[in-house]
Order: C-alpha cells, then structure tokens, then sequence
C-alpha cells in the first residue's frame, strides 16, 4: 500500500501535467499539536506529498532555519517516537497524502533498523530519507526498508557524476530526491538552468520522478524549478514561518498554511501554456 | 552491541569500506560521497609514493622537531614506586603537541590534490592553531571553527591562529562547543566542494580520515617502540595515553597492536565524574550510534539525541570517540579506564613538581592512571606515557580551579 501511495501520486501527477509540490515541516515545531495541525492542513493548502523531519541534535546537512526548528522541536520534547506518533495521527484522517521521513542515521539505528521499519510501515509512513546514510552504509536500511514496503529515497546531488548516479539509484524507491545546490538547505539559490540537465540525467539513470530541493525558498522560484522537475520541496521558508509566527506571537499553523498555499499555487501554474515539460 | 571477532592481524584494519568491525564507515550527506571517495583515492597514492613519505619525513624533522624524545621519568617512577616511567616528549613538538604530526602530513595531501583553501574545527585550539601554523607555512588561507563557548575560554590560542593569519569563525549553533563546530565545519565542506580540503584533527570522521589521521600519528608509536628497545632492551609492558577523539593514543597504540604482550590503555575524561552527566568518557559511559560521518560509541540521552561532554581539558570535550577505539575496546585488545577533573588536576601539579614539566591537561588525564598501572605491571615492569601536549595553555584554567588568581 505505502509505495503505491507515491507512485499513484506520482502518476496522478503526470496525468494532470503539472509538478508536485512537496512541503517539508518538522515534527514538533514548535511543539506536537501545532505540528499536528499544520499537517493535517497541508493536503488542503496545496501539498502532494509531504516530508516530515524527525529532529536531531546534529543535522549537519542542514541550514540555519531547520537546525533552528530541530531546536525548537527538542526543546518541546519531540522524539522519533512522537514523530511516528504525529504521522500515525496524520494518516487516520489522509490515507492519500504520500508522507515521507526525513533525518538522521543515528535516531534510526538508536530505535533498531527493524524496529524502526516496522514502526514507520505502521504508522503509515511511505518512505524515508535518511541524510547521513549514503548507499554504502544503507544495505541492511534497505534491506528493513523492502520487508516492510517503505520507500528508501536516494539524494542525487550536483557532484554525482554518471558514475556516482548509478551507485545512487540502486535500490531507490518511490522518487528520487536531487539536491539542487552543493551546499546545506535554505541557504543558496536553485538555478533553473543548471537544474534542468541534472533532472534529466537523473530521471534517466533512475527511470522514477525527480523532486528537488534545498534552496527553493520564493513561489517564483518554486514555480521556475517546476517547470523542469517532477516535484519540487520546499522546507526552510516554511519553518522560517514558524520562527517568525512564534516570535510574533501570531497564530503559527496559519502562517505557514498560508504560505504552503502560495507555493503551491505557483507549483500548480507553473506549466500552463506550456506544451512540454 | 555486535560480537566482533578478535582479529589476527590488526593493523589490518579498516576494511575497504573503513570499517573497523561494526565501527567506521562513512556517514556523510551524498555531496560528500565523491569528495571522501577522492580524498581515500589520493591518499592511498600519497601513501605508496616514497617522494611523498621522503617530503613528510624531512618537514618532520627540521620543522616538527622529531624524533621527540622517550624519557626516563625517574622522579614520577620512584613517586609511585612500581614500574619504570618513560614519557614520550610530544609536547616539545613544534606548537607544542602531537597535533602537527597530522596536519604536516594532510596540507602536504592537500596541496598534492590541488586544494587551494583549507578548513579545519578545534575545541582547544591545539588542533586550530596546528593546521593554521601548516598553513602559514605554505601559504594556503585556512578558516578554523570554533564552538563560540570555546572561543571565549580559550583566547589565547584564537589569539595564536590569527597571529598565525587564519580566519576564527565562532559556532554559535547547538551547544556551541567541538561538536558543533565540527557540524559548521562538515557545512562548510558540503558549500565548498570545488577547491576545499578538510583538516580534520582527530582519528575520527568519514572513512579514510580515522585510518589517515592514525597513519601521521603512528610515527609517536614508530618511535617509541625504536626507542624503548634501544633503551631498554624490550618492549614495554604497557603503553598509556589520554582519550577525546583518541588520535595522539592511537598514534602510540597502532605500531603496538600486533605486540599481545603489550598492554595497550586509553584514558578518558570522567570530568565531575561518570556517574554524572557531565564528563566525556564515550565509550565507558556512552553507547554506539552514527555522528560525524562515522559509527562509534557516543554519549547519548535516552532518545539517541547527542548530549555534551564535559571536561576540564577542552581538547578532550567530545562526545565521541575514533572508530577504531571503539573497534580495539569491543575486540579486548585495548583497554580504556576514566580519570576525573580533579584527578587530572593533581596529577599535572604532579609532574610539574617532579619532572620540571608542565603537562597538557589532556595527558594529565593519562598520567593520573599511572599509580594504578605502575603498580600492576610491578617494579620489574616498563610503562611508556604519551605526553601528548604541553601545559602552558592551560594554566589559567588550573590556576582558577586551585582557586588562584594570576
């Protein structure tokens, strides 16, 4: 059931000719039932799939904004298992919603590779993005990930050549996941340009979707990377909207569903009038 | 824990995916992937090129200073009144620490690969300042990292790495301490993928830097073992050295593990003591996880999140520990007891007082186990004690905890 959620998002996707728009927030940021609600109106303000961060103390592929919202959510007493707990509750009420997990190795080998995969099956969980596992430390992920049908998504990222691609996409499920910029999240700027290429290269190494992420942070941008991927995911600006909300004491899951919606909007009209993709 | 199988040779180890048993590995984000690939690639042809290993050994001598000294310590060893004391004199190295030892070895791979911009993380500022002085000395801009916490404890060695031209950014992310400034320093690589090397100080990190960095700092072991059998006849009974990320022990252990008879101890930093949550002994009072690009034990809350250490030396304030101590703990090949603060402080006044040297207080923590060690080993009995660092850096921290003002 779980795989098949993103690949009938994914197809749906093409049949309506238009890209993804994946929305990144972090569980329990900034704290468990406002990251609660915040999900559960994501579909509605414009979301494919959604990426579910479970945090960590050391993200060290991330930018000032998540590192901030891991903070944010530990200091709130978030854990993976309210994490798993967060998205179980978030699939009593979608059973469409691709959601993916996102972090990193040390919380999943701290709960147990198994344990973790059946766990994350359980709660309805589609897939998972582990930052710090490469393909060279993930067999035994795989591996756990496959017995229980949860998607392992692959980054792809700008210093993956050819060589490097083929090593990537092995055992990759669901999408894969191009990193637009060498670099953490939310810091430099995707560039459409140089983006297309890769998006190509990858599609055709992988034979699956591609999403793309870091760095889109502006509906333009968002809009201008949808043109030439099959998702695009956008993660900092968002948790930038929790900051912002919680230091201007506004009402935080408004915030940032307003903003989801506006990239989503952008996502959504990105291909009109366009003939090809 | 996994069973880990006692090897028959153990300089054997890593494996080609660097793996010492269950520990090592690479746990890095995919943009590093290719660069670590390339980094293991031109470091194992540095390493089989003899013009490479003739350069190193040439800035070794006339610009480190080797080989440093082994040395009968005849005051501490009739103070204990067990086994024979030796020293091995790393803190009259250049900069004053076995640190230099790596960082000749990395710029040199460096500049081999064209890299044109250096980056490095400290906690003490040993590390900083060693890879600024390498830098200085072959003219490549170097940027050192550094938690904001350690920045303001340590500012004469900030003070040293800008006399020495290199760029101190202060880590204010996380707990602001060694950790977080390696996390800054892993962020800056994956920005930086064109023309950056990464200097990493400790056995620890991605595959191959546990097995590089150990590889520079096994010419402590090299020697000592040369030199004790020049003095002494024979191998000694035990070799001690101090633990944080474990490169200066390493260094000593390596040219050792194939010598069963010889004892190998590390000592880690149990601060205000194990039973509490603040010291910094990762492998006696942590547990095994993934941090920094490699698997190894790692202090830890119950959730998995990644808890600070504490430790009166600051070059010992990490919440891990080189992957291969974890692998030589597992397999029974090395052993790793614990010293306090206070254990630490006593024993540098010690060897001030009796050998008319100041010790680091990283290698005061190795010395504060010699009582026990010299008695167990017994009269007959020869211990050789890496003196890691020099203590000058850290009397201010002493002199505030004796309560003094200087």
């Amino acid at each position: 059931m779980s795989r098949s959620r993103i690949e009938q998002r994914f197809a749906a996707l093409k049949a309506e000719g238009r890209a993804g728009f994946v929305a990144y927030v972090m569980a329990g940021d900034p704290d468990a039932a406002t990251a609660l609600k915040i999900l559960q109106g994501l579909p509605a303000a414009g979301a494919d799939l959604i990426e579910l961060g479970f945090p960590f103390s050391d993200p060290m592929a991330e930018g000032p904004p998540i590192q901030r919202a891991a903070q944010r959510a530990l200091a709130g007493g978030m854990t993976l298992t309210g994490t798993l707990a967060l998205a179980r509750k978030f699939r009593d009420g979608d059973q469409t919603t691709p959601l993916i997990l996102m972090g990193y190795m040390n919380l999943v080998l701290h709960r147990g590779i198994e344990a973790f995969a059946r766990d994350a099956a359980a709660a309805g969980v589609d897939g998972l993005i582990v930052v710090d596992c490469p393909p060279e430390e993930a067999g035994p992920l795989a591996d756990a990930l496959d017995a229980a049908d949860v998607s392992l998504i692959r980054l792809a990222t700008p210093t993956s050549d050819d060589a490097r691609l083929k090593v990537v996409v092995k055992r990759t499920s669901g999408f894969v996941y191009y990193v637009s910029v060498a670099g953490v999240t939310g810091v430099k700027e995707a560039d459409e340009t140089a983006v297309a290429p890769a998006v190509a290269r990858v599609r055709k190494a992988s034979g699956m979707p591609v999403a793309v992420g870091f760095g889109i942070k502006t509906p333009e941008r968002a809009a201008a990377i949808a043109r030439v991927a099959d998702a695009v995911v956008v993660g900092s600006a968002l948790v930038d909207e929790v900051a912002e909300a919680v230091d201007m004491n506004e009402d935080v899951t408004r915030r940032v569903l307003l903003k989801a919606e506006s990239l989503a909007k952008a996502v959504r009209a990105a291909r009109i009038g366009q003939t090809t993709v | 824990m996994t069973p880990q199988t006692r090897p028959n040779d153990y300089t054997a180890y890593p494996d080609a995916e660097g793996r010492f048993g269950d520990y090592g590995g690479r746990y890095v984000p995919e943009t590093l992937m290719p660069l670590v690939h390339e980094l293991d690639a031109a470091y194992r042809a540095a390493k089989a090129d003899a013009a490479f290993q003739a350069e190193l050994a040439g800035y070794l001598k006339h610009y480190v200073g080797r080989p440093s000294p082994l040395y009968f310590a005849e005051r501490l060893t009739a103070h204990f009144g067990g086994a024979k004391v030796y020293l091995k004199r790393e803190e009259l190295n250049h900069t004053g620490a076995h640190k230099i030892n790596n960082c000749m070895g990395q710029i040199l791979l460096a500049m081999r690969m064209g890299k044109t911009r250096i980056i490095a993380e400290t906690g003490a500022g040993q590390h900083g300042v060693a890879t600024a002085t390498v830098c200085a000395r072959f003219g490549l801009p170097c940027i050192v990292y550094m938690g904001e916490v350690d920045v303001e404890r340590q500012k004469p060695n900030v003070f040293r790495m800008n006399l020495l031209g290199a760029e101190v950014r202060p880590v204010t992310s996380g707990s602001a301490t060694l950790k977080d400034a390696m996390n800054e320093a892993l962020r800056d690589w994956v920005t930086n993928v064109e023309d950056t090397y990464y200097l990493i100080g400790s056995a620890a990190g991605p595959h191959p830097y546990p097995e590089m960095v150990r590889d520079f700092q096994a010419v402590i072991g090299q020697e000592s073992r040369a030199q004790i059998l020049e003095m002494e006849g024979r191998l000694p009974d035990a070799v001690v050295a101090c633990v944080g990320g474990g490169s200066n022990a390493i260094g000593l252990f390596h040219p050792f593990l194939n010598d069963e008879a010889v004892q190998l101890i590390g000592v880690e930093a149990s601060g205000h003591g194990l039973g509490t949550d603040k010291h910094a002994a990762a492998i006696n009072g942590g547990r095994p996880g993934v941090l920094h690009g490699n698997k190894t034990y790692l202090l830890q809350d119950p959730e998995g999140q990644i808890t600070e250490a504490h430790s009166i030396s600051a070059g010992l304030d990490y919440p891990g520990i080189g992957p291969e101590h974890a692998w030589l703990h597992d397999v029974g090949r090395a052993k790793y007891l614990t010293a306090t603060d206070q254990e630490a402080l006593a024993a540098f006044q010690l060897c001030a007082e009796l050998e008319g040297i100041i010790p680091a207080l990283e290698s005061a923590h190795a010395l504060a186990r010699l009582p026990e060690i010299c008695a167990e080993v017994g009269k007959d009995g020869i211990v050789v004690l890496n003196l890691s660092g020099r203590g000058d850096k850290d009397v201010a921290t002493v002199a505030a905890s004796l309560g003094l003002e200087i």
